[in-house]
């Protein structure tokens, strides 16, 4: 009864500011929205909208799988990255809290409406040529790919890691929170662990692969989580339907698409979760 | 002999890792501060400086035009104090809202409350685009289910206002309130059920033990969550640009800087304005934007790991 009454506020809340409007939306989405001057017509035409989005629309797919892809890509960079830098700022040394305030300042600067800022400046953009950064920059890419590749490294792979260097600056800018969360679990597992391993004879790597990585799983699936769900609340699919919703007013299209990205997410969570937490260690 | 070389690889090895290390973290570090450095050489630049190919880093000519330019077209201290008050009283209502629902989760159950936990799940999975649209038109003419027709006689405009902020905050449905409701939970299963039950014995109810002993217990929680839903709604552009359409909060007036700057600059003709130093002035803007976050997290980035480890989020 209690409990009933401290979750009430939020009860409220998810009523309605969300269910309300995530039903409206769904029933936007099989219908056609017109405005007039009294007010809204809603009529029901099934799932026009669904096959216009997928078919009709020039952009829709185009950018659907764009963010998918981007967002598969980017994620186990950041993962991986955040996990190393996690493990890399929890040794002792010279100026380590600075290191560690340097690294989640990004979480503080790049959200929302600074990010989409940045990309656009224009004077970055003369300024990198200006003073032969961006030259130097793919000169260091360029070398180090042929050499992978003449090395005999498979093509694909060489693709995907030159291509992870040139966009370090925002795997660093989406990784701050997760390096948190790593750097906190890693600071929870006992130092007994370690201890005992190095009497055994383990050397710095196989005591990360055996002790580190294995207590560290669950968190690499809340981090993997987390990053999925942030790498998607903001891209250009986000863009696109919200300029079908207020720019072209086309209502009914509109939420067919953020239902569709809706679904999609879903689906991709459904299948990353259940496929990492098989693999997740667990201490019970 | 054996014992000289085996000592010198170790420490080869040793100063190897500490030098790579070194150079890692100094990249890296770099990589991160290198935006922030660009923003405060081009914020000091004057106008001269902008064309001449030999000033990238240190201007020949220092000025401070820049910042006043943006301190007028922004109207800054007004948006300042509007963005700091917006996000400071959103901030306080989010999370006594959700370390109440944090705490029914988490230690009164009741029938149904795994059901409704879900409900908060959803919260975090849906992305808020999904339901922009009917949450606009719903604000339009918010009925409250048809009590505020009752009473004035038609539908209220809750739009272009703070209305929107308060009640969602008030009810734990604001920017990312499922993820706080989620680490609150967590933290509050991880206390032992000994605390509670020692409190009831002594004759507390419920709300005295809530306030009176949980919430002390909870200060790591209520730390990380109030510095995350700080920053994170000092920087939101996706609902100020939707509840508030001519208010004035750092996100929109930054967003409509240059336009607003090429409006005064020439006479309302926008298409002659000069791009290259609109984007300084914007540059400057994005500065001063983030320049309290930077204050403020000086003084505060201690708690920031700290509280994170003893949310119970982790071990």
């Amino acid at each position: 009864m209690w409990g009933f009454l401290y979750v009430l506020p939020w009860l409220l809340g998810f009523i309605f500011f969300f269910l309300t409007p995530l039903l409206t939306s769904l029933r936007y989405s099989l219908s056609k929205v017109e405005s007039s001057a009294e007010g809204l017509s809603v009529q029901f035409t099934g799932l026009k909208n669904y096959v216009e989005a997928l078919t009709v629309n020039t952009s829709f797919n185009r950018v659907l799988t764009e963010s998918i892809v981007n967002m598969v890509v980017n994620v186990p960079l950041i993962v991986i990255f955040s996990l190393f830098l996690a493990v890399l700022l929890n040794q002792k040394f010279f100026g380590r809290s600075v290191a560690r305030s340097i690294f989640f300042l990004p979480v503080i600067l790049a959200s929302g409406v600074i990010m989409t800022l940045e990309s656009t400046s224009l004077i970055q953009a003369i300024n990198d040529q200006n003073s032969g950064a961006r030259v130097i920059n793919a000169l260091g890419s360029f070398e180090l790919e042929r050499l992978m590749l003449q090395a005999g490294v498979s093509e694909w792979i060489v693709n995907y890691l030159t291509g992870a260097v040139d966009r370090i600056y925002q795997i660093v800018s989406q990784s701050g929170v997760q390096l948190l969360i790593f750097l906190a679990g890693i600071q929870t597992i006992s130092p007994a662990l370690y201890e005992a391993s190095k009497i055994e004879g383990a050397t710095g790597y196989e005591a990360f692969w055996k002790i580190t990585f294995p207590m560290v799983s669950p968190l690499i699936l809340v981090n993997i989580i987390y990053t999925i769900i942030d790498s998607f609340s903001r891209n250009a699919l986000t863009d696109l339907i919200r300029e079908t919703g207020f720019v072209r007013f086309n209502f009914g299209l509109s939420s067919a698409m953020a239902w569709i990205y809706f679904l999609s997410i879903a689906f991709i969570l459904a299948i990353v979760s259940y496929v990492v937490s098989k693999r997740v260690f667990y201490q019970d | 002999m054996q014992a000289i070389r085996i000592l010198s690889l170790e420490s080869w090895k040793r100063w190897l890792w500490i030098f790579v290390r070194f150079v890692l973290i100094v990249g890296l570090s770099f990589v991160v501060l290198y935006p922030i450095f660009q923003k405060i050489a081009t914020a000091i630049k004057a106008k001269s400086d902008l064309y001449s190919p030999i000033v990238v880093w240190v201007p020949q000519n220092y000025t401070l035009d820049n910042f006043r330019q943006v301190i007028s077209v922004m109207d800054y201290w007004q948006t300042l104090l509007n963005t700091f008050t917006l996000a400071g009283t959103t901030t306080i209502l989010t999370t006594i809202s959700c370390a109440l629902a944090g705490y029914g989760f988490a230690r009164l159950k009741f029938r149904g409350s795994n059901l409704l936990f879900a409900g908060v799940i959803l919260t975090i999975l849906v992305p808020p685009t999904t339901i922009l649209i009917p949450l606009y038109l719903n604000l339009k003419d918010f009925t409250l289910l048809g009590l505020i027709p009752l009473l004035t006689g038609k539908p209220v405009n809750l739009l272009n206002s703070y209305w929107p902020f308060l009640l969602t905050s008030l009810t734990a449905t604001s920017l990312k309130a499922g993820l706080y409701i989620f680490i609150f939970r967590q933290f509050f299963r991880g206390i032992p059920k000994e605390v509670e039950e020692a409190a009831y014995v002594d004759g507390a109810g419920v709300g005295t033990t809530f306030l009176r002993i949980m919430l002390p217990n909870a200060i790591p929680s209520i730390v990380t969550v109030m510095l995350f839903s700080f920053v994170w709604q000092w920087n939101d552009s996706f609902y100020t640009t939707t509840y508030l359409t001519s208010s004035k909060v750092m996100a929109t007036q930054l967003s409509s800087l240059p336009h607003n700057l090429s409006i005064l600059l020439s006479g309302g003709d926008t298409s002659t304005a000069d791009p290259f130093y609109l984007s300084m002035v914007q540059d400057t803007g994005i500065l001063m934007a983030i320049l309290p976050l930077i204050i403020i997290y000086l003084f505060v980035q201690r708690y920031f790991v700290e509280s994170i480890e003893r949310t119970g989020l982790v071990g």
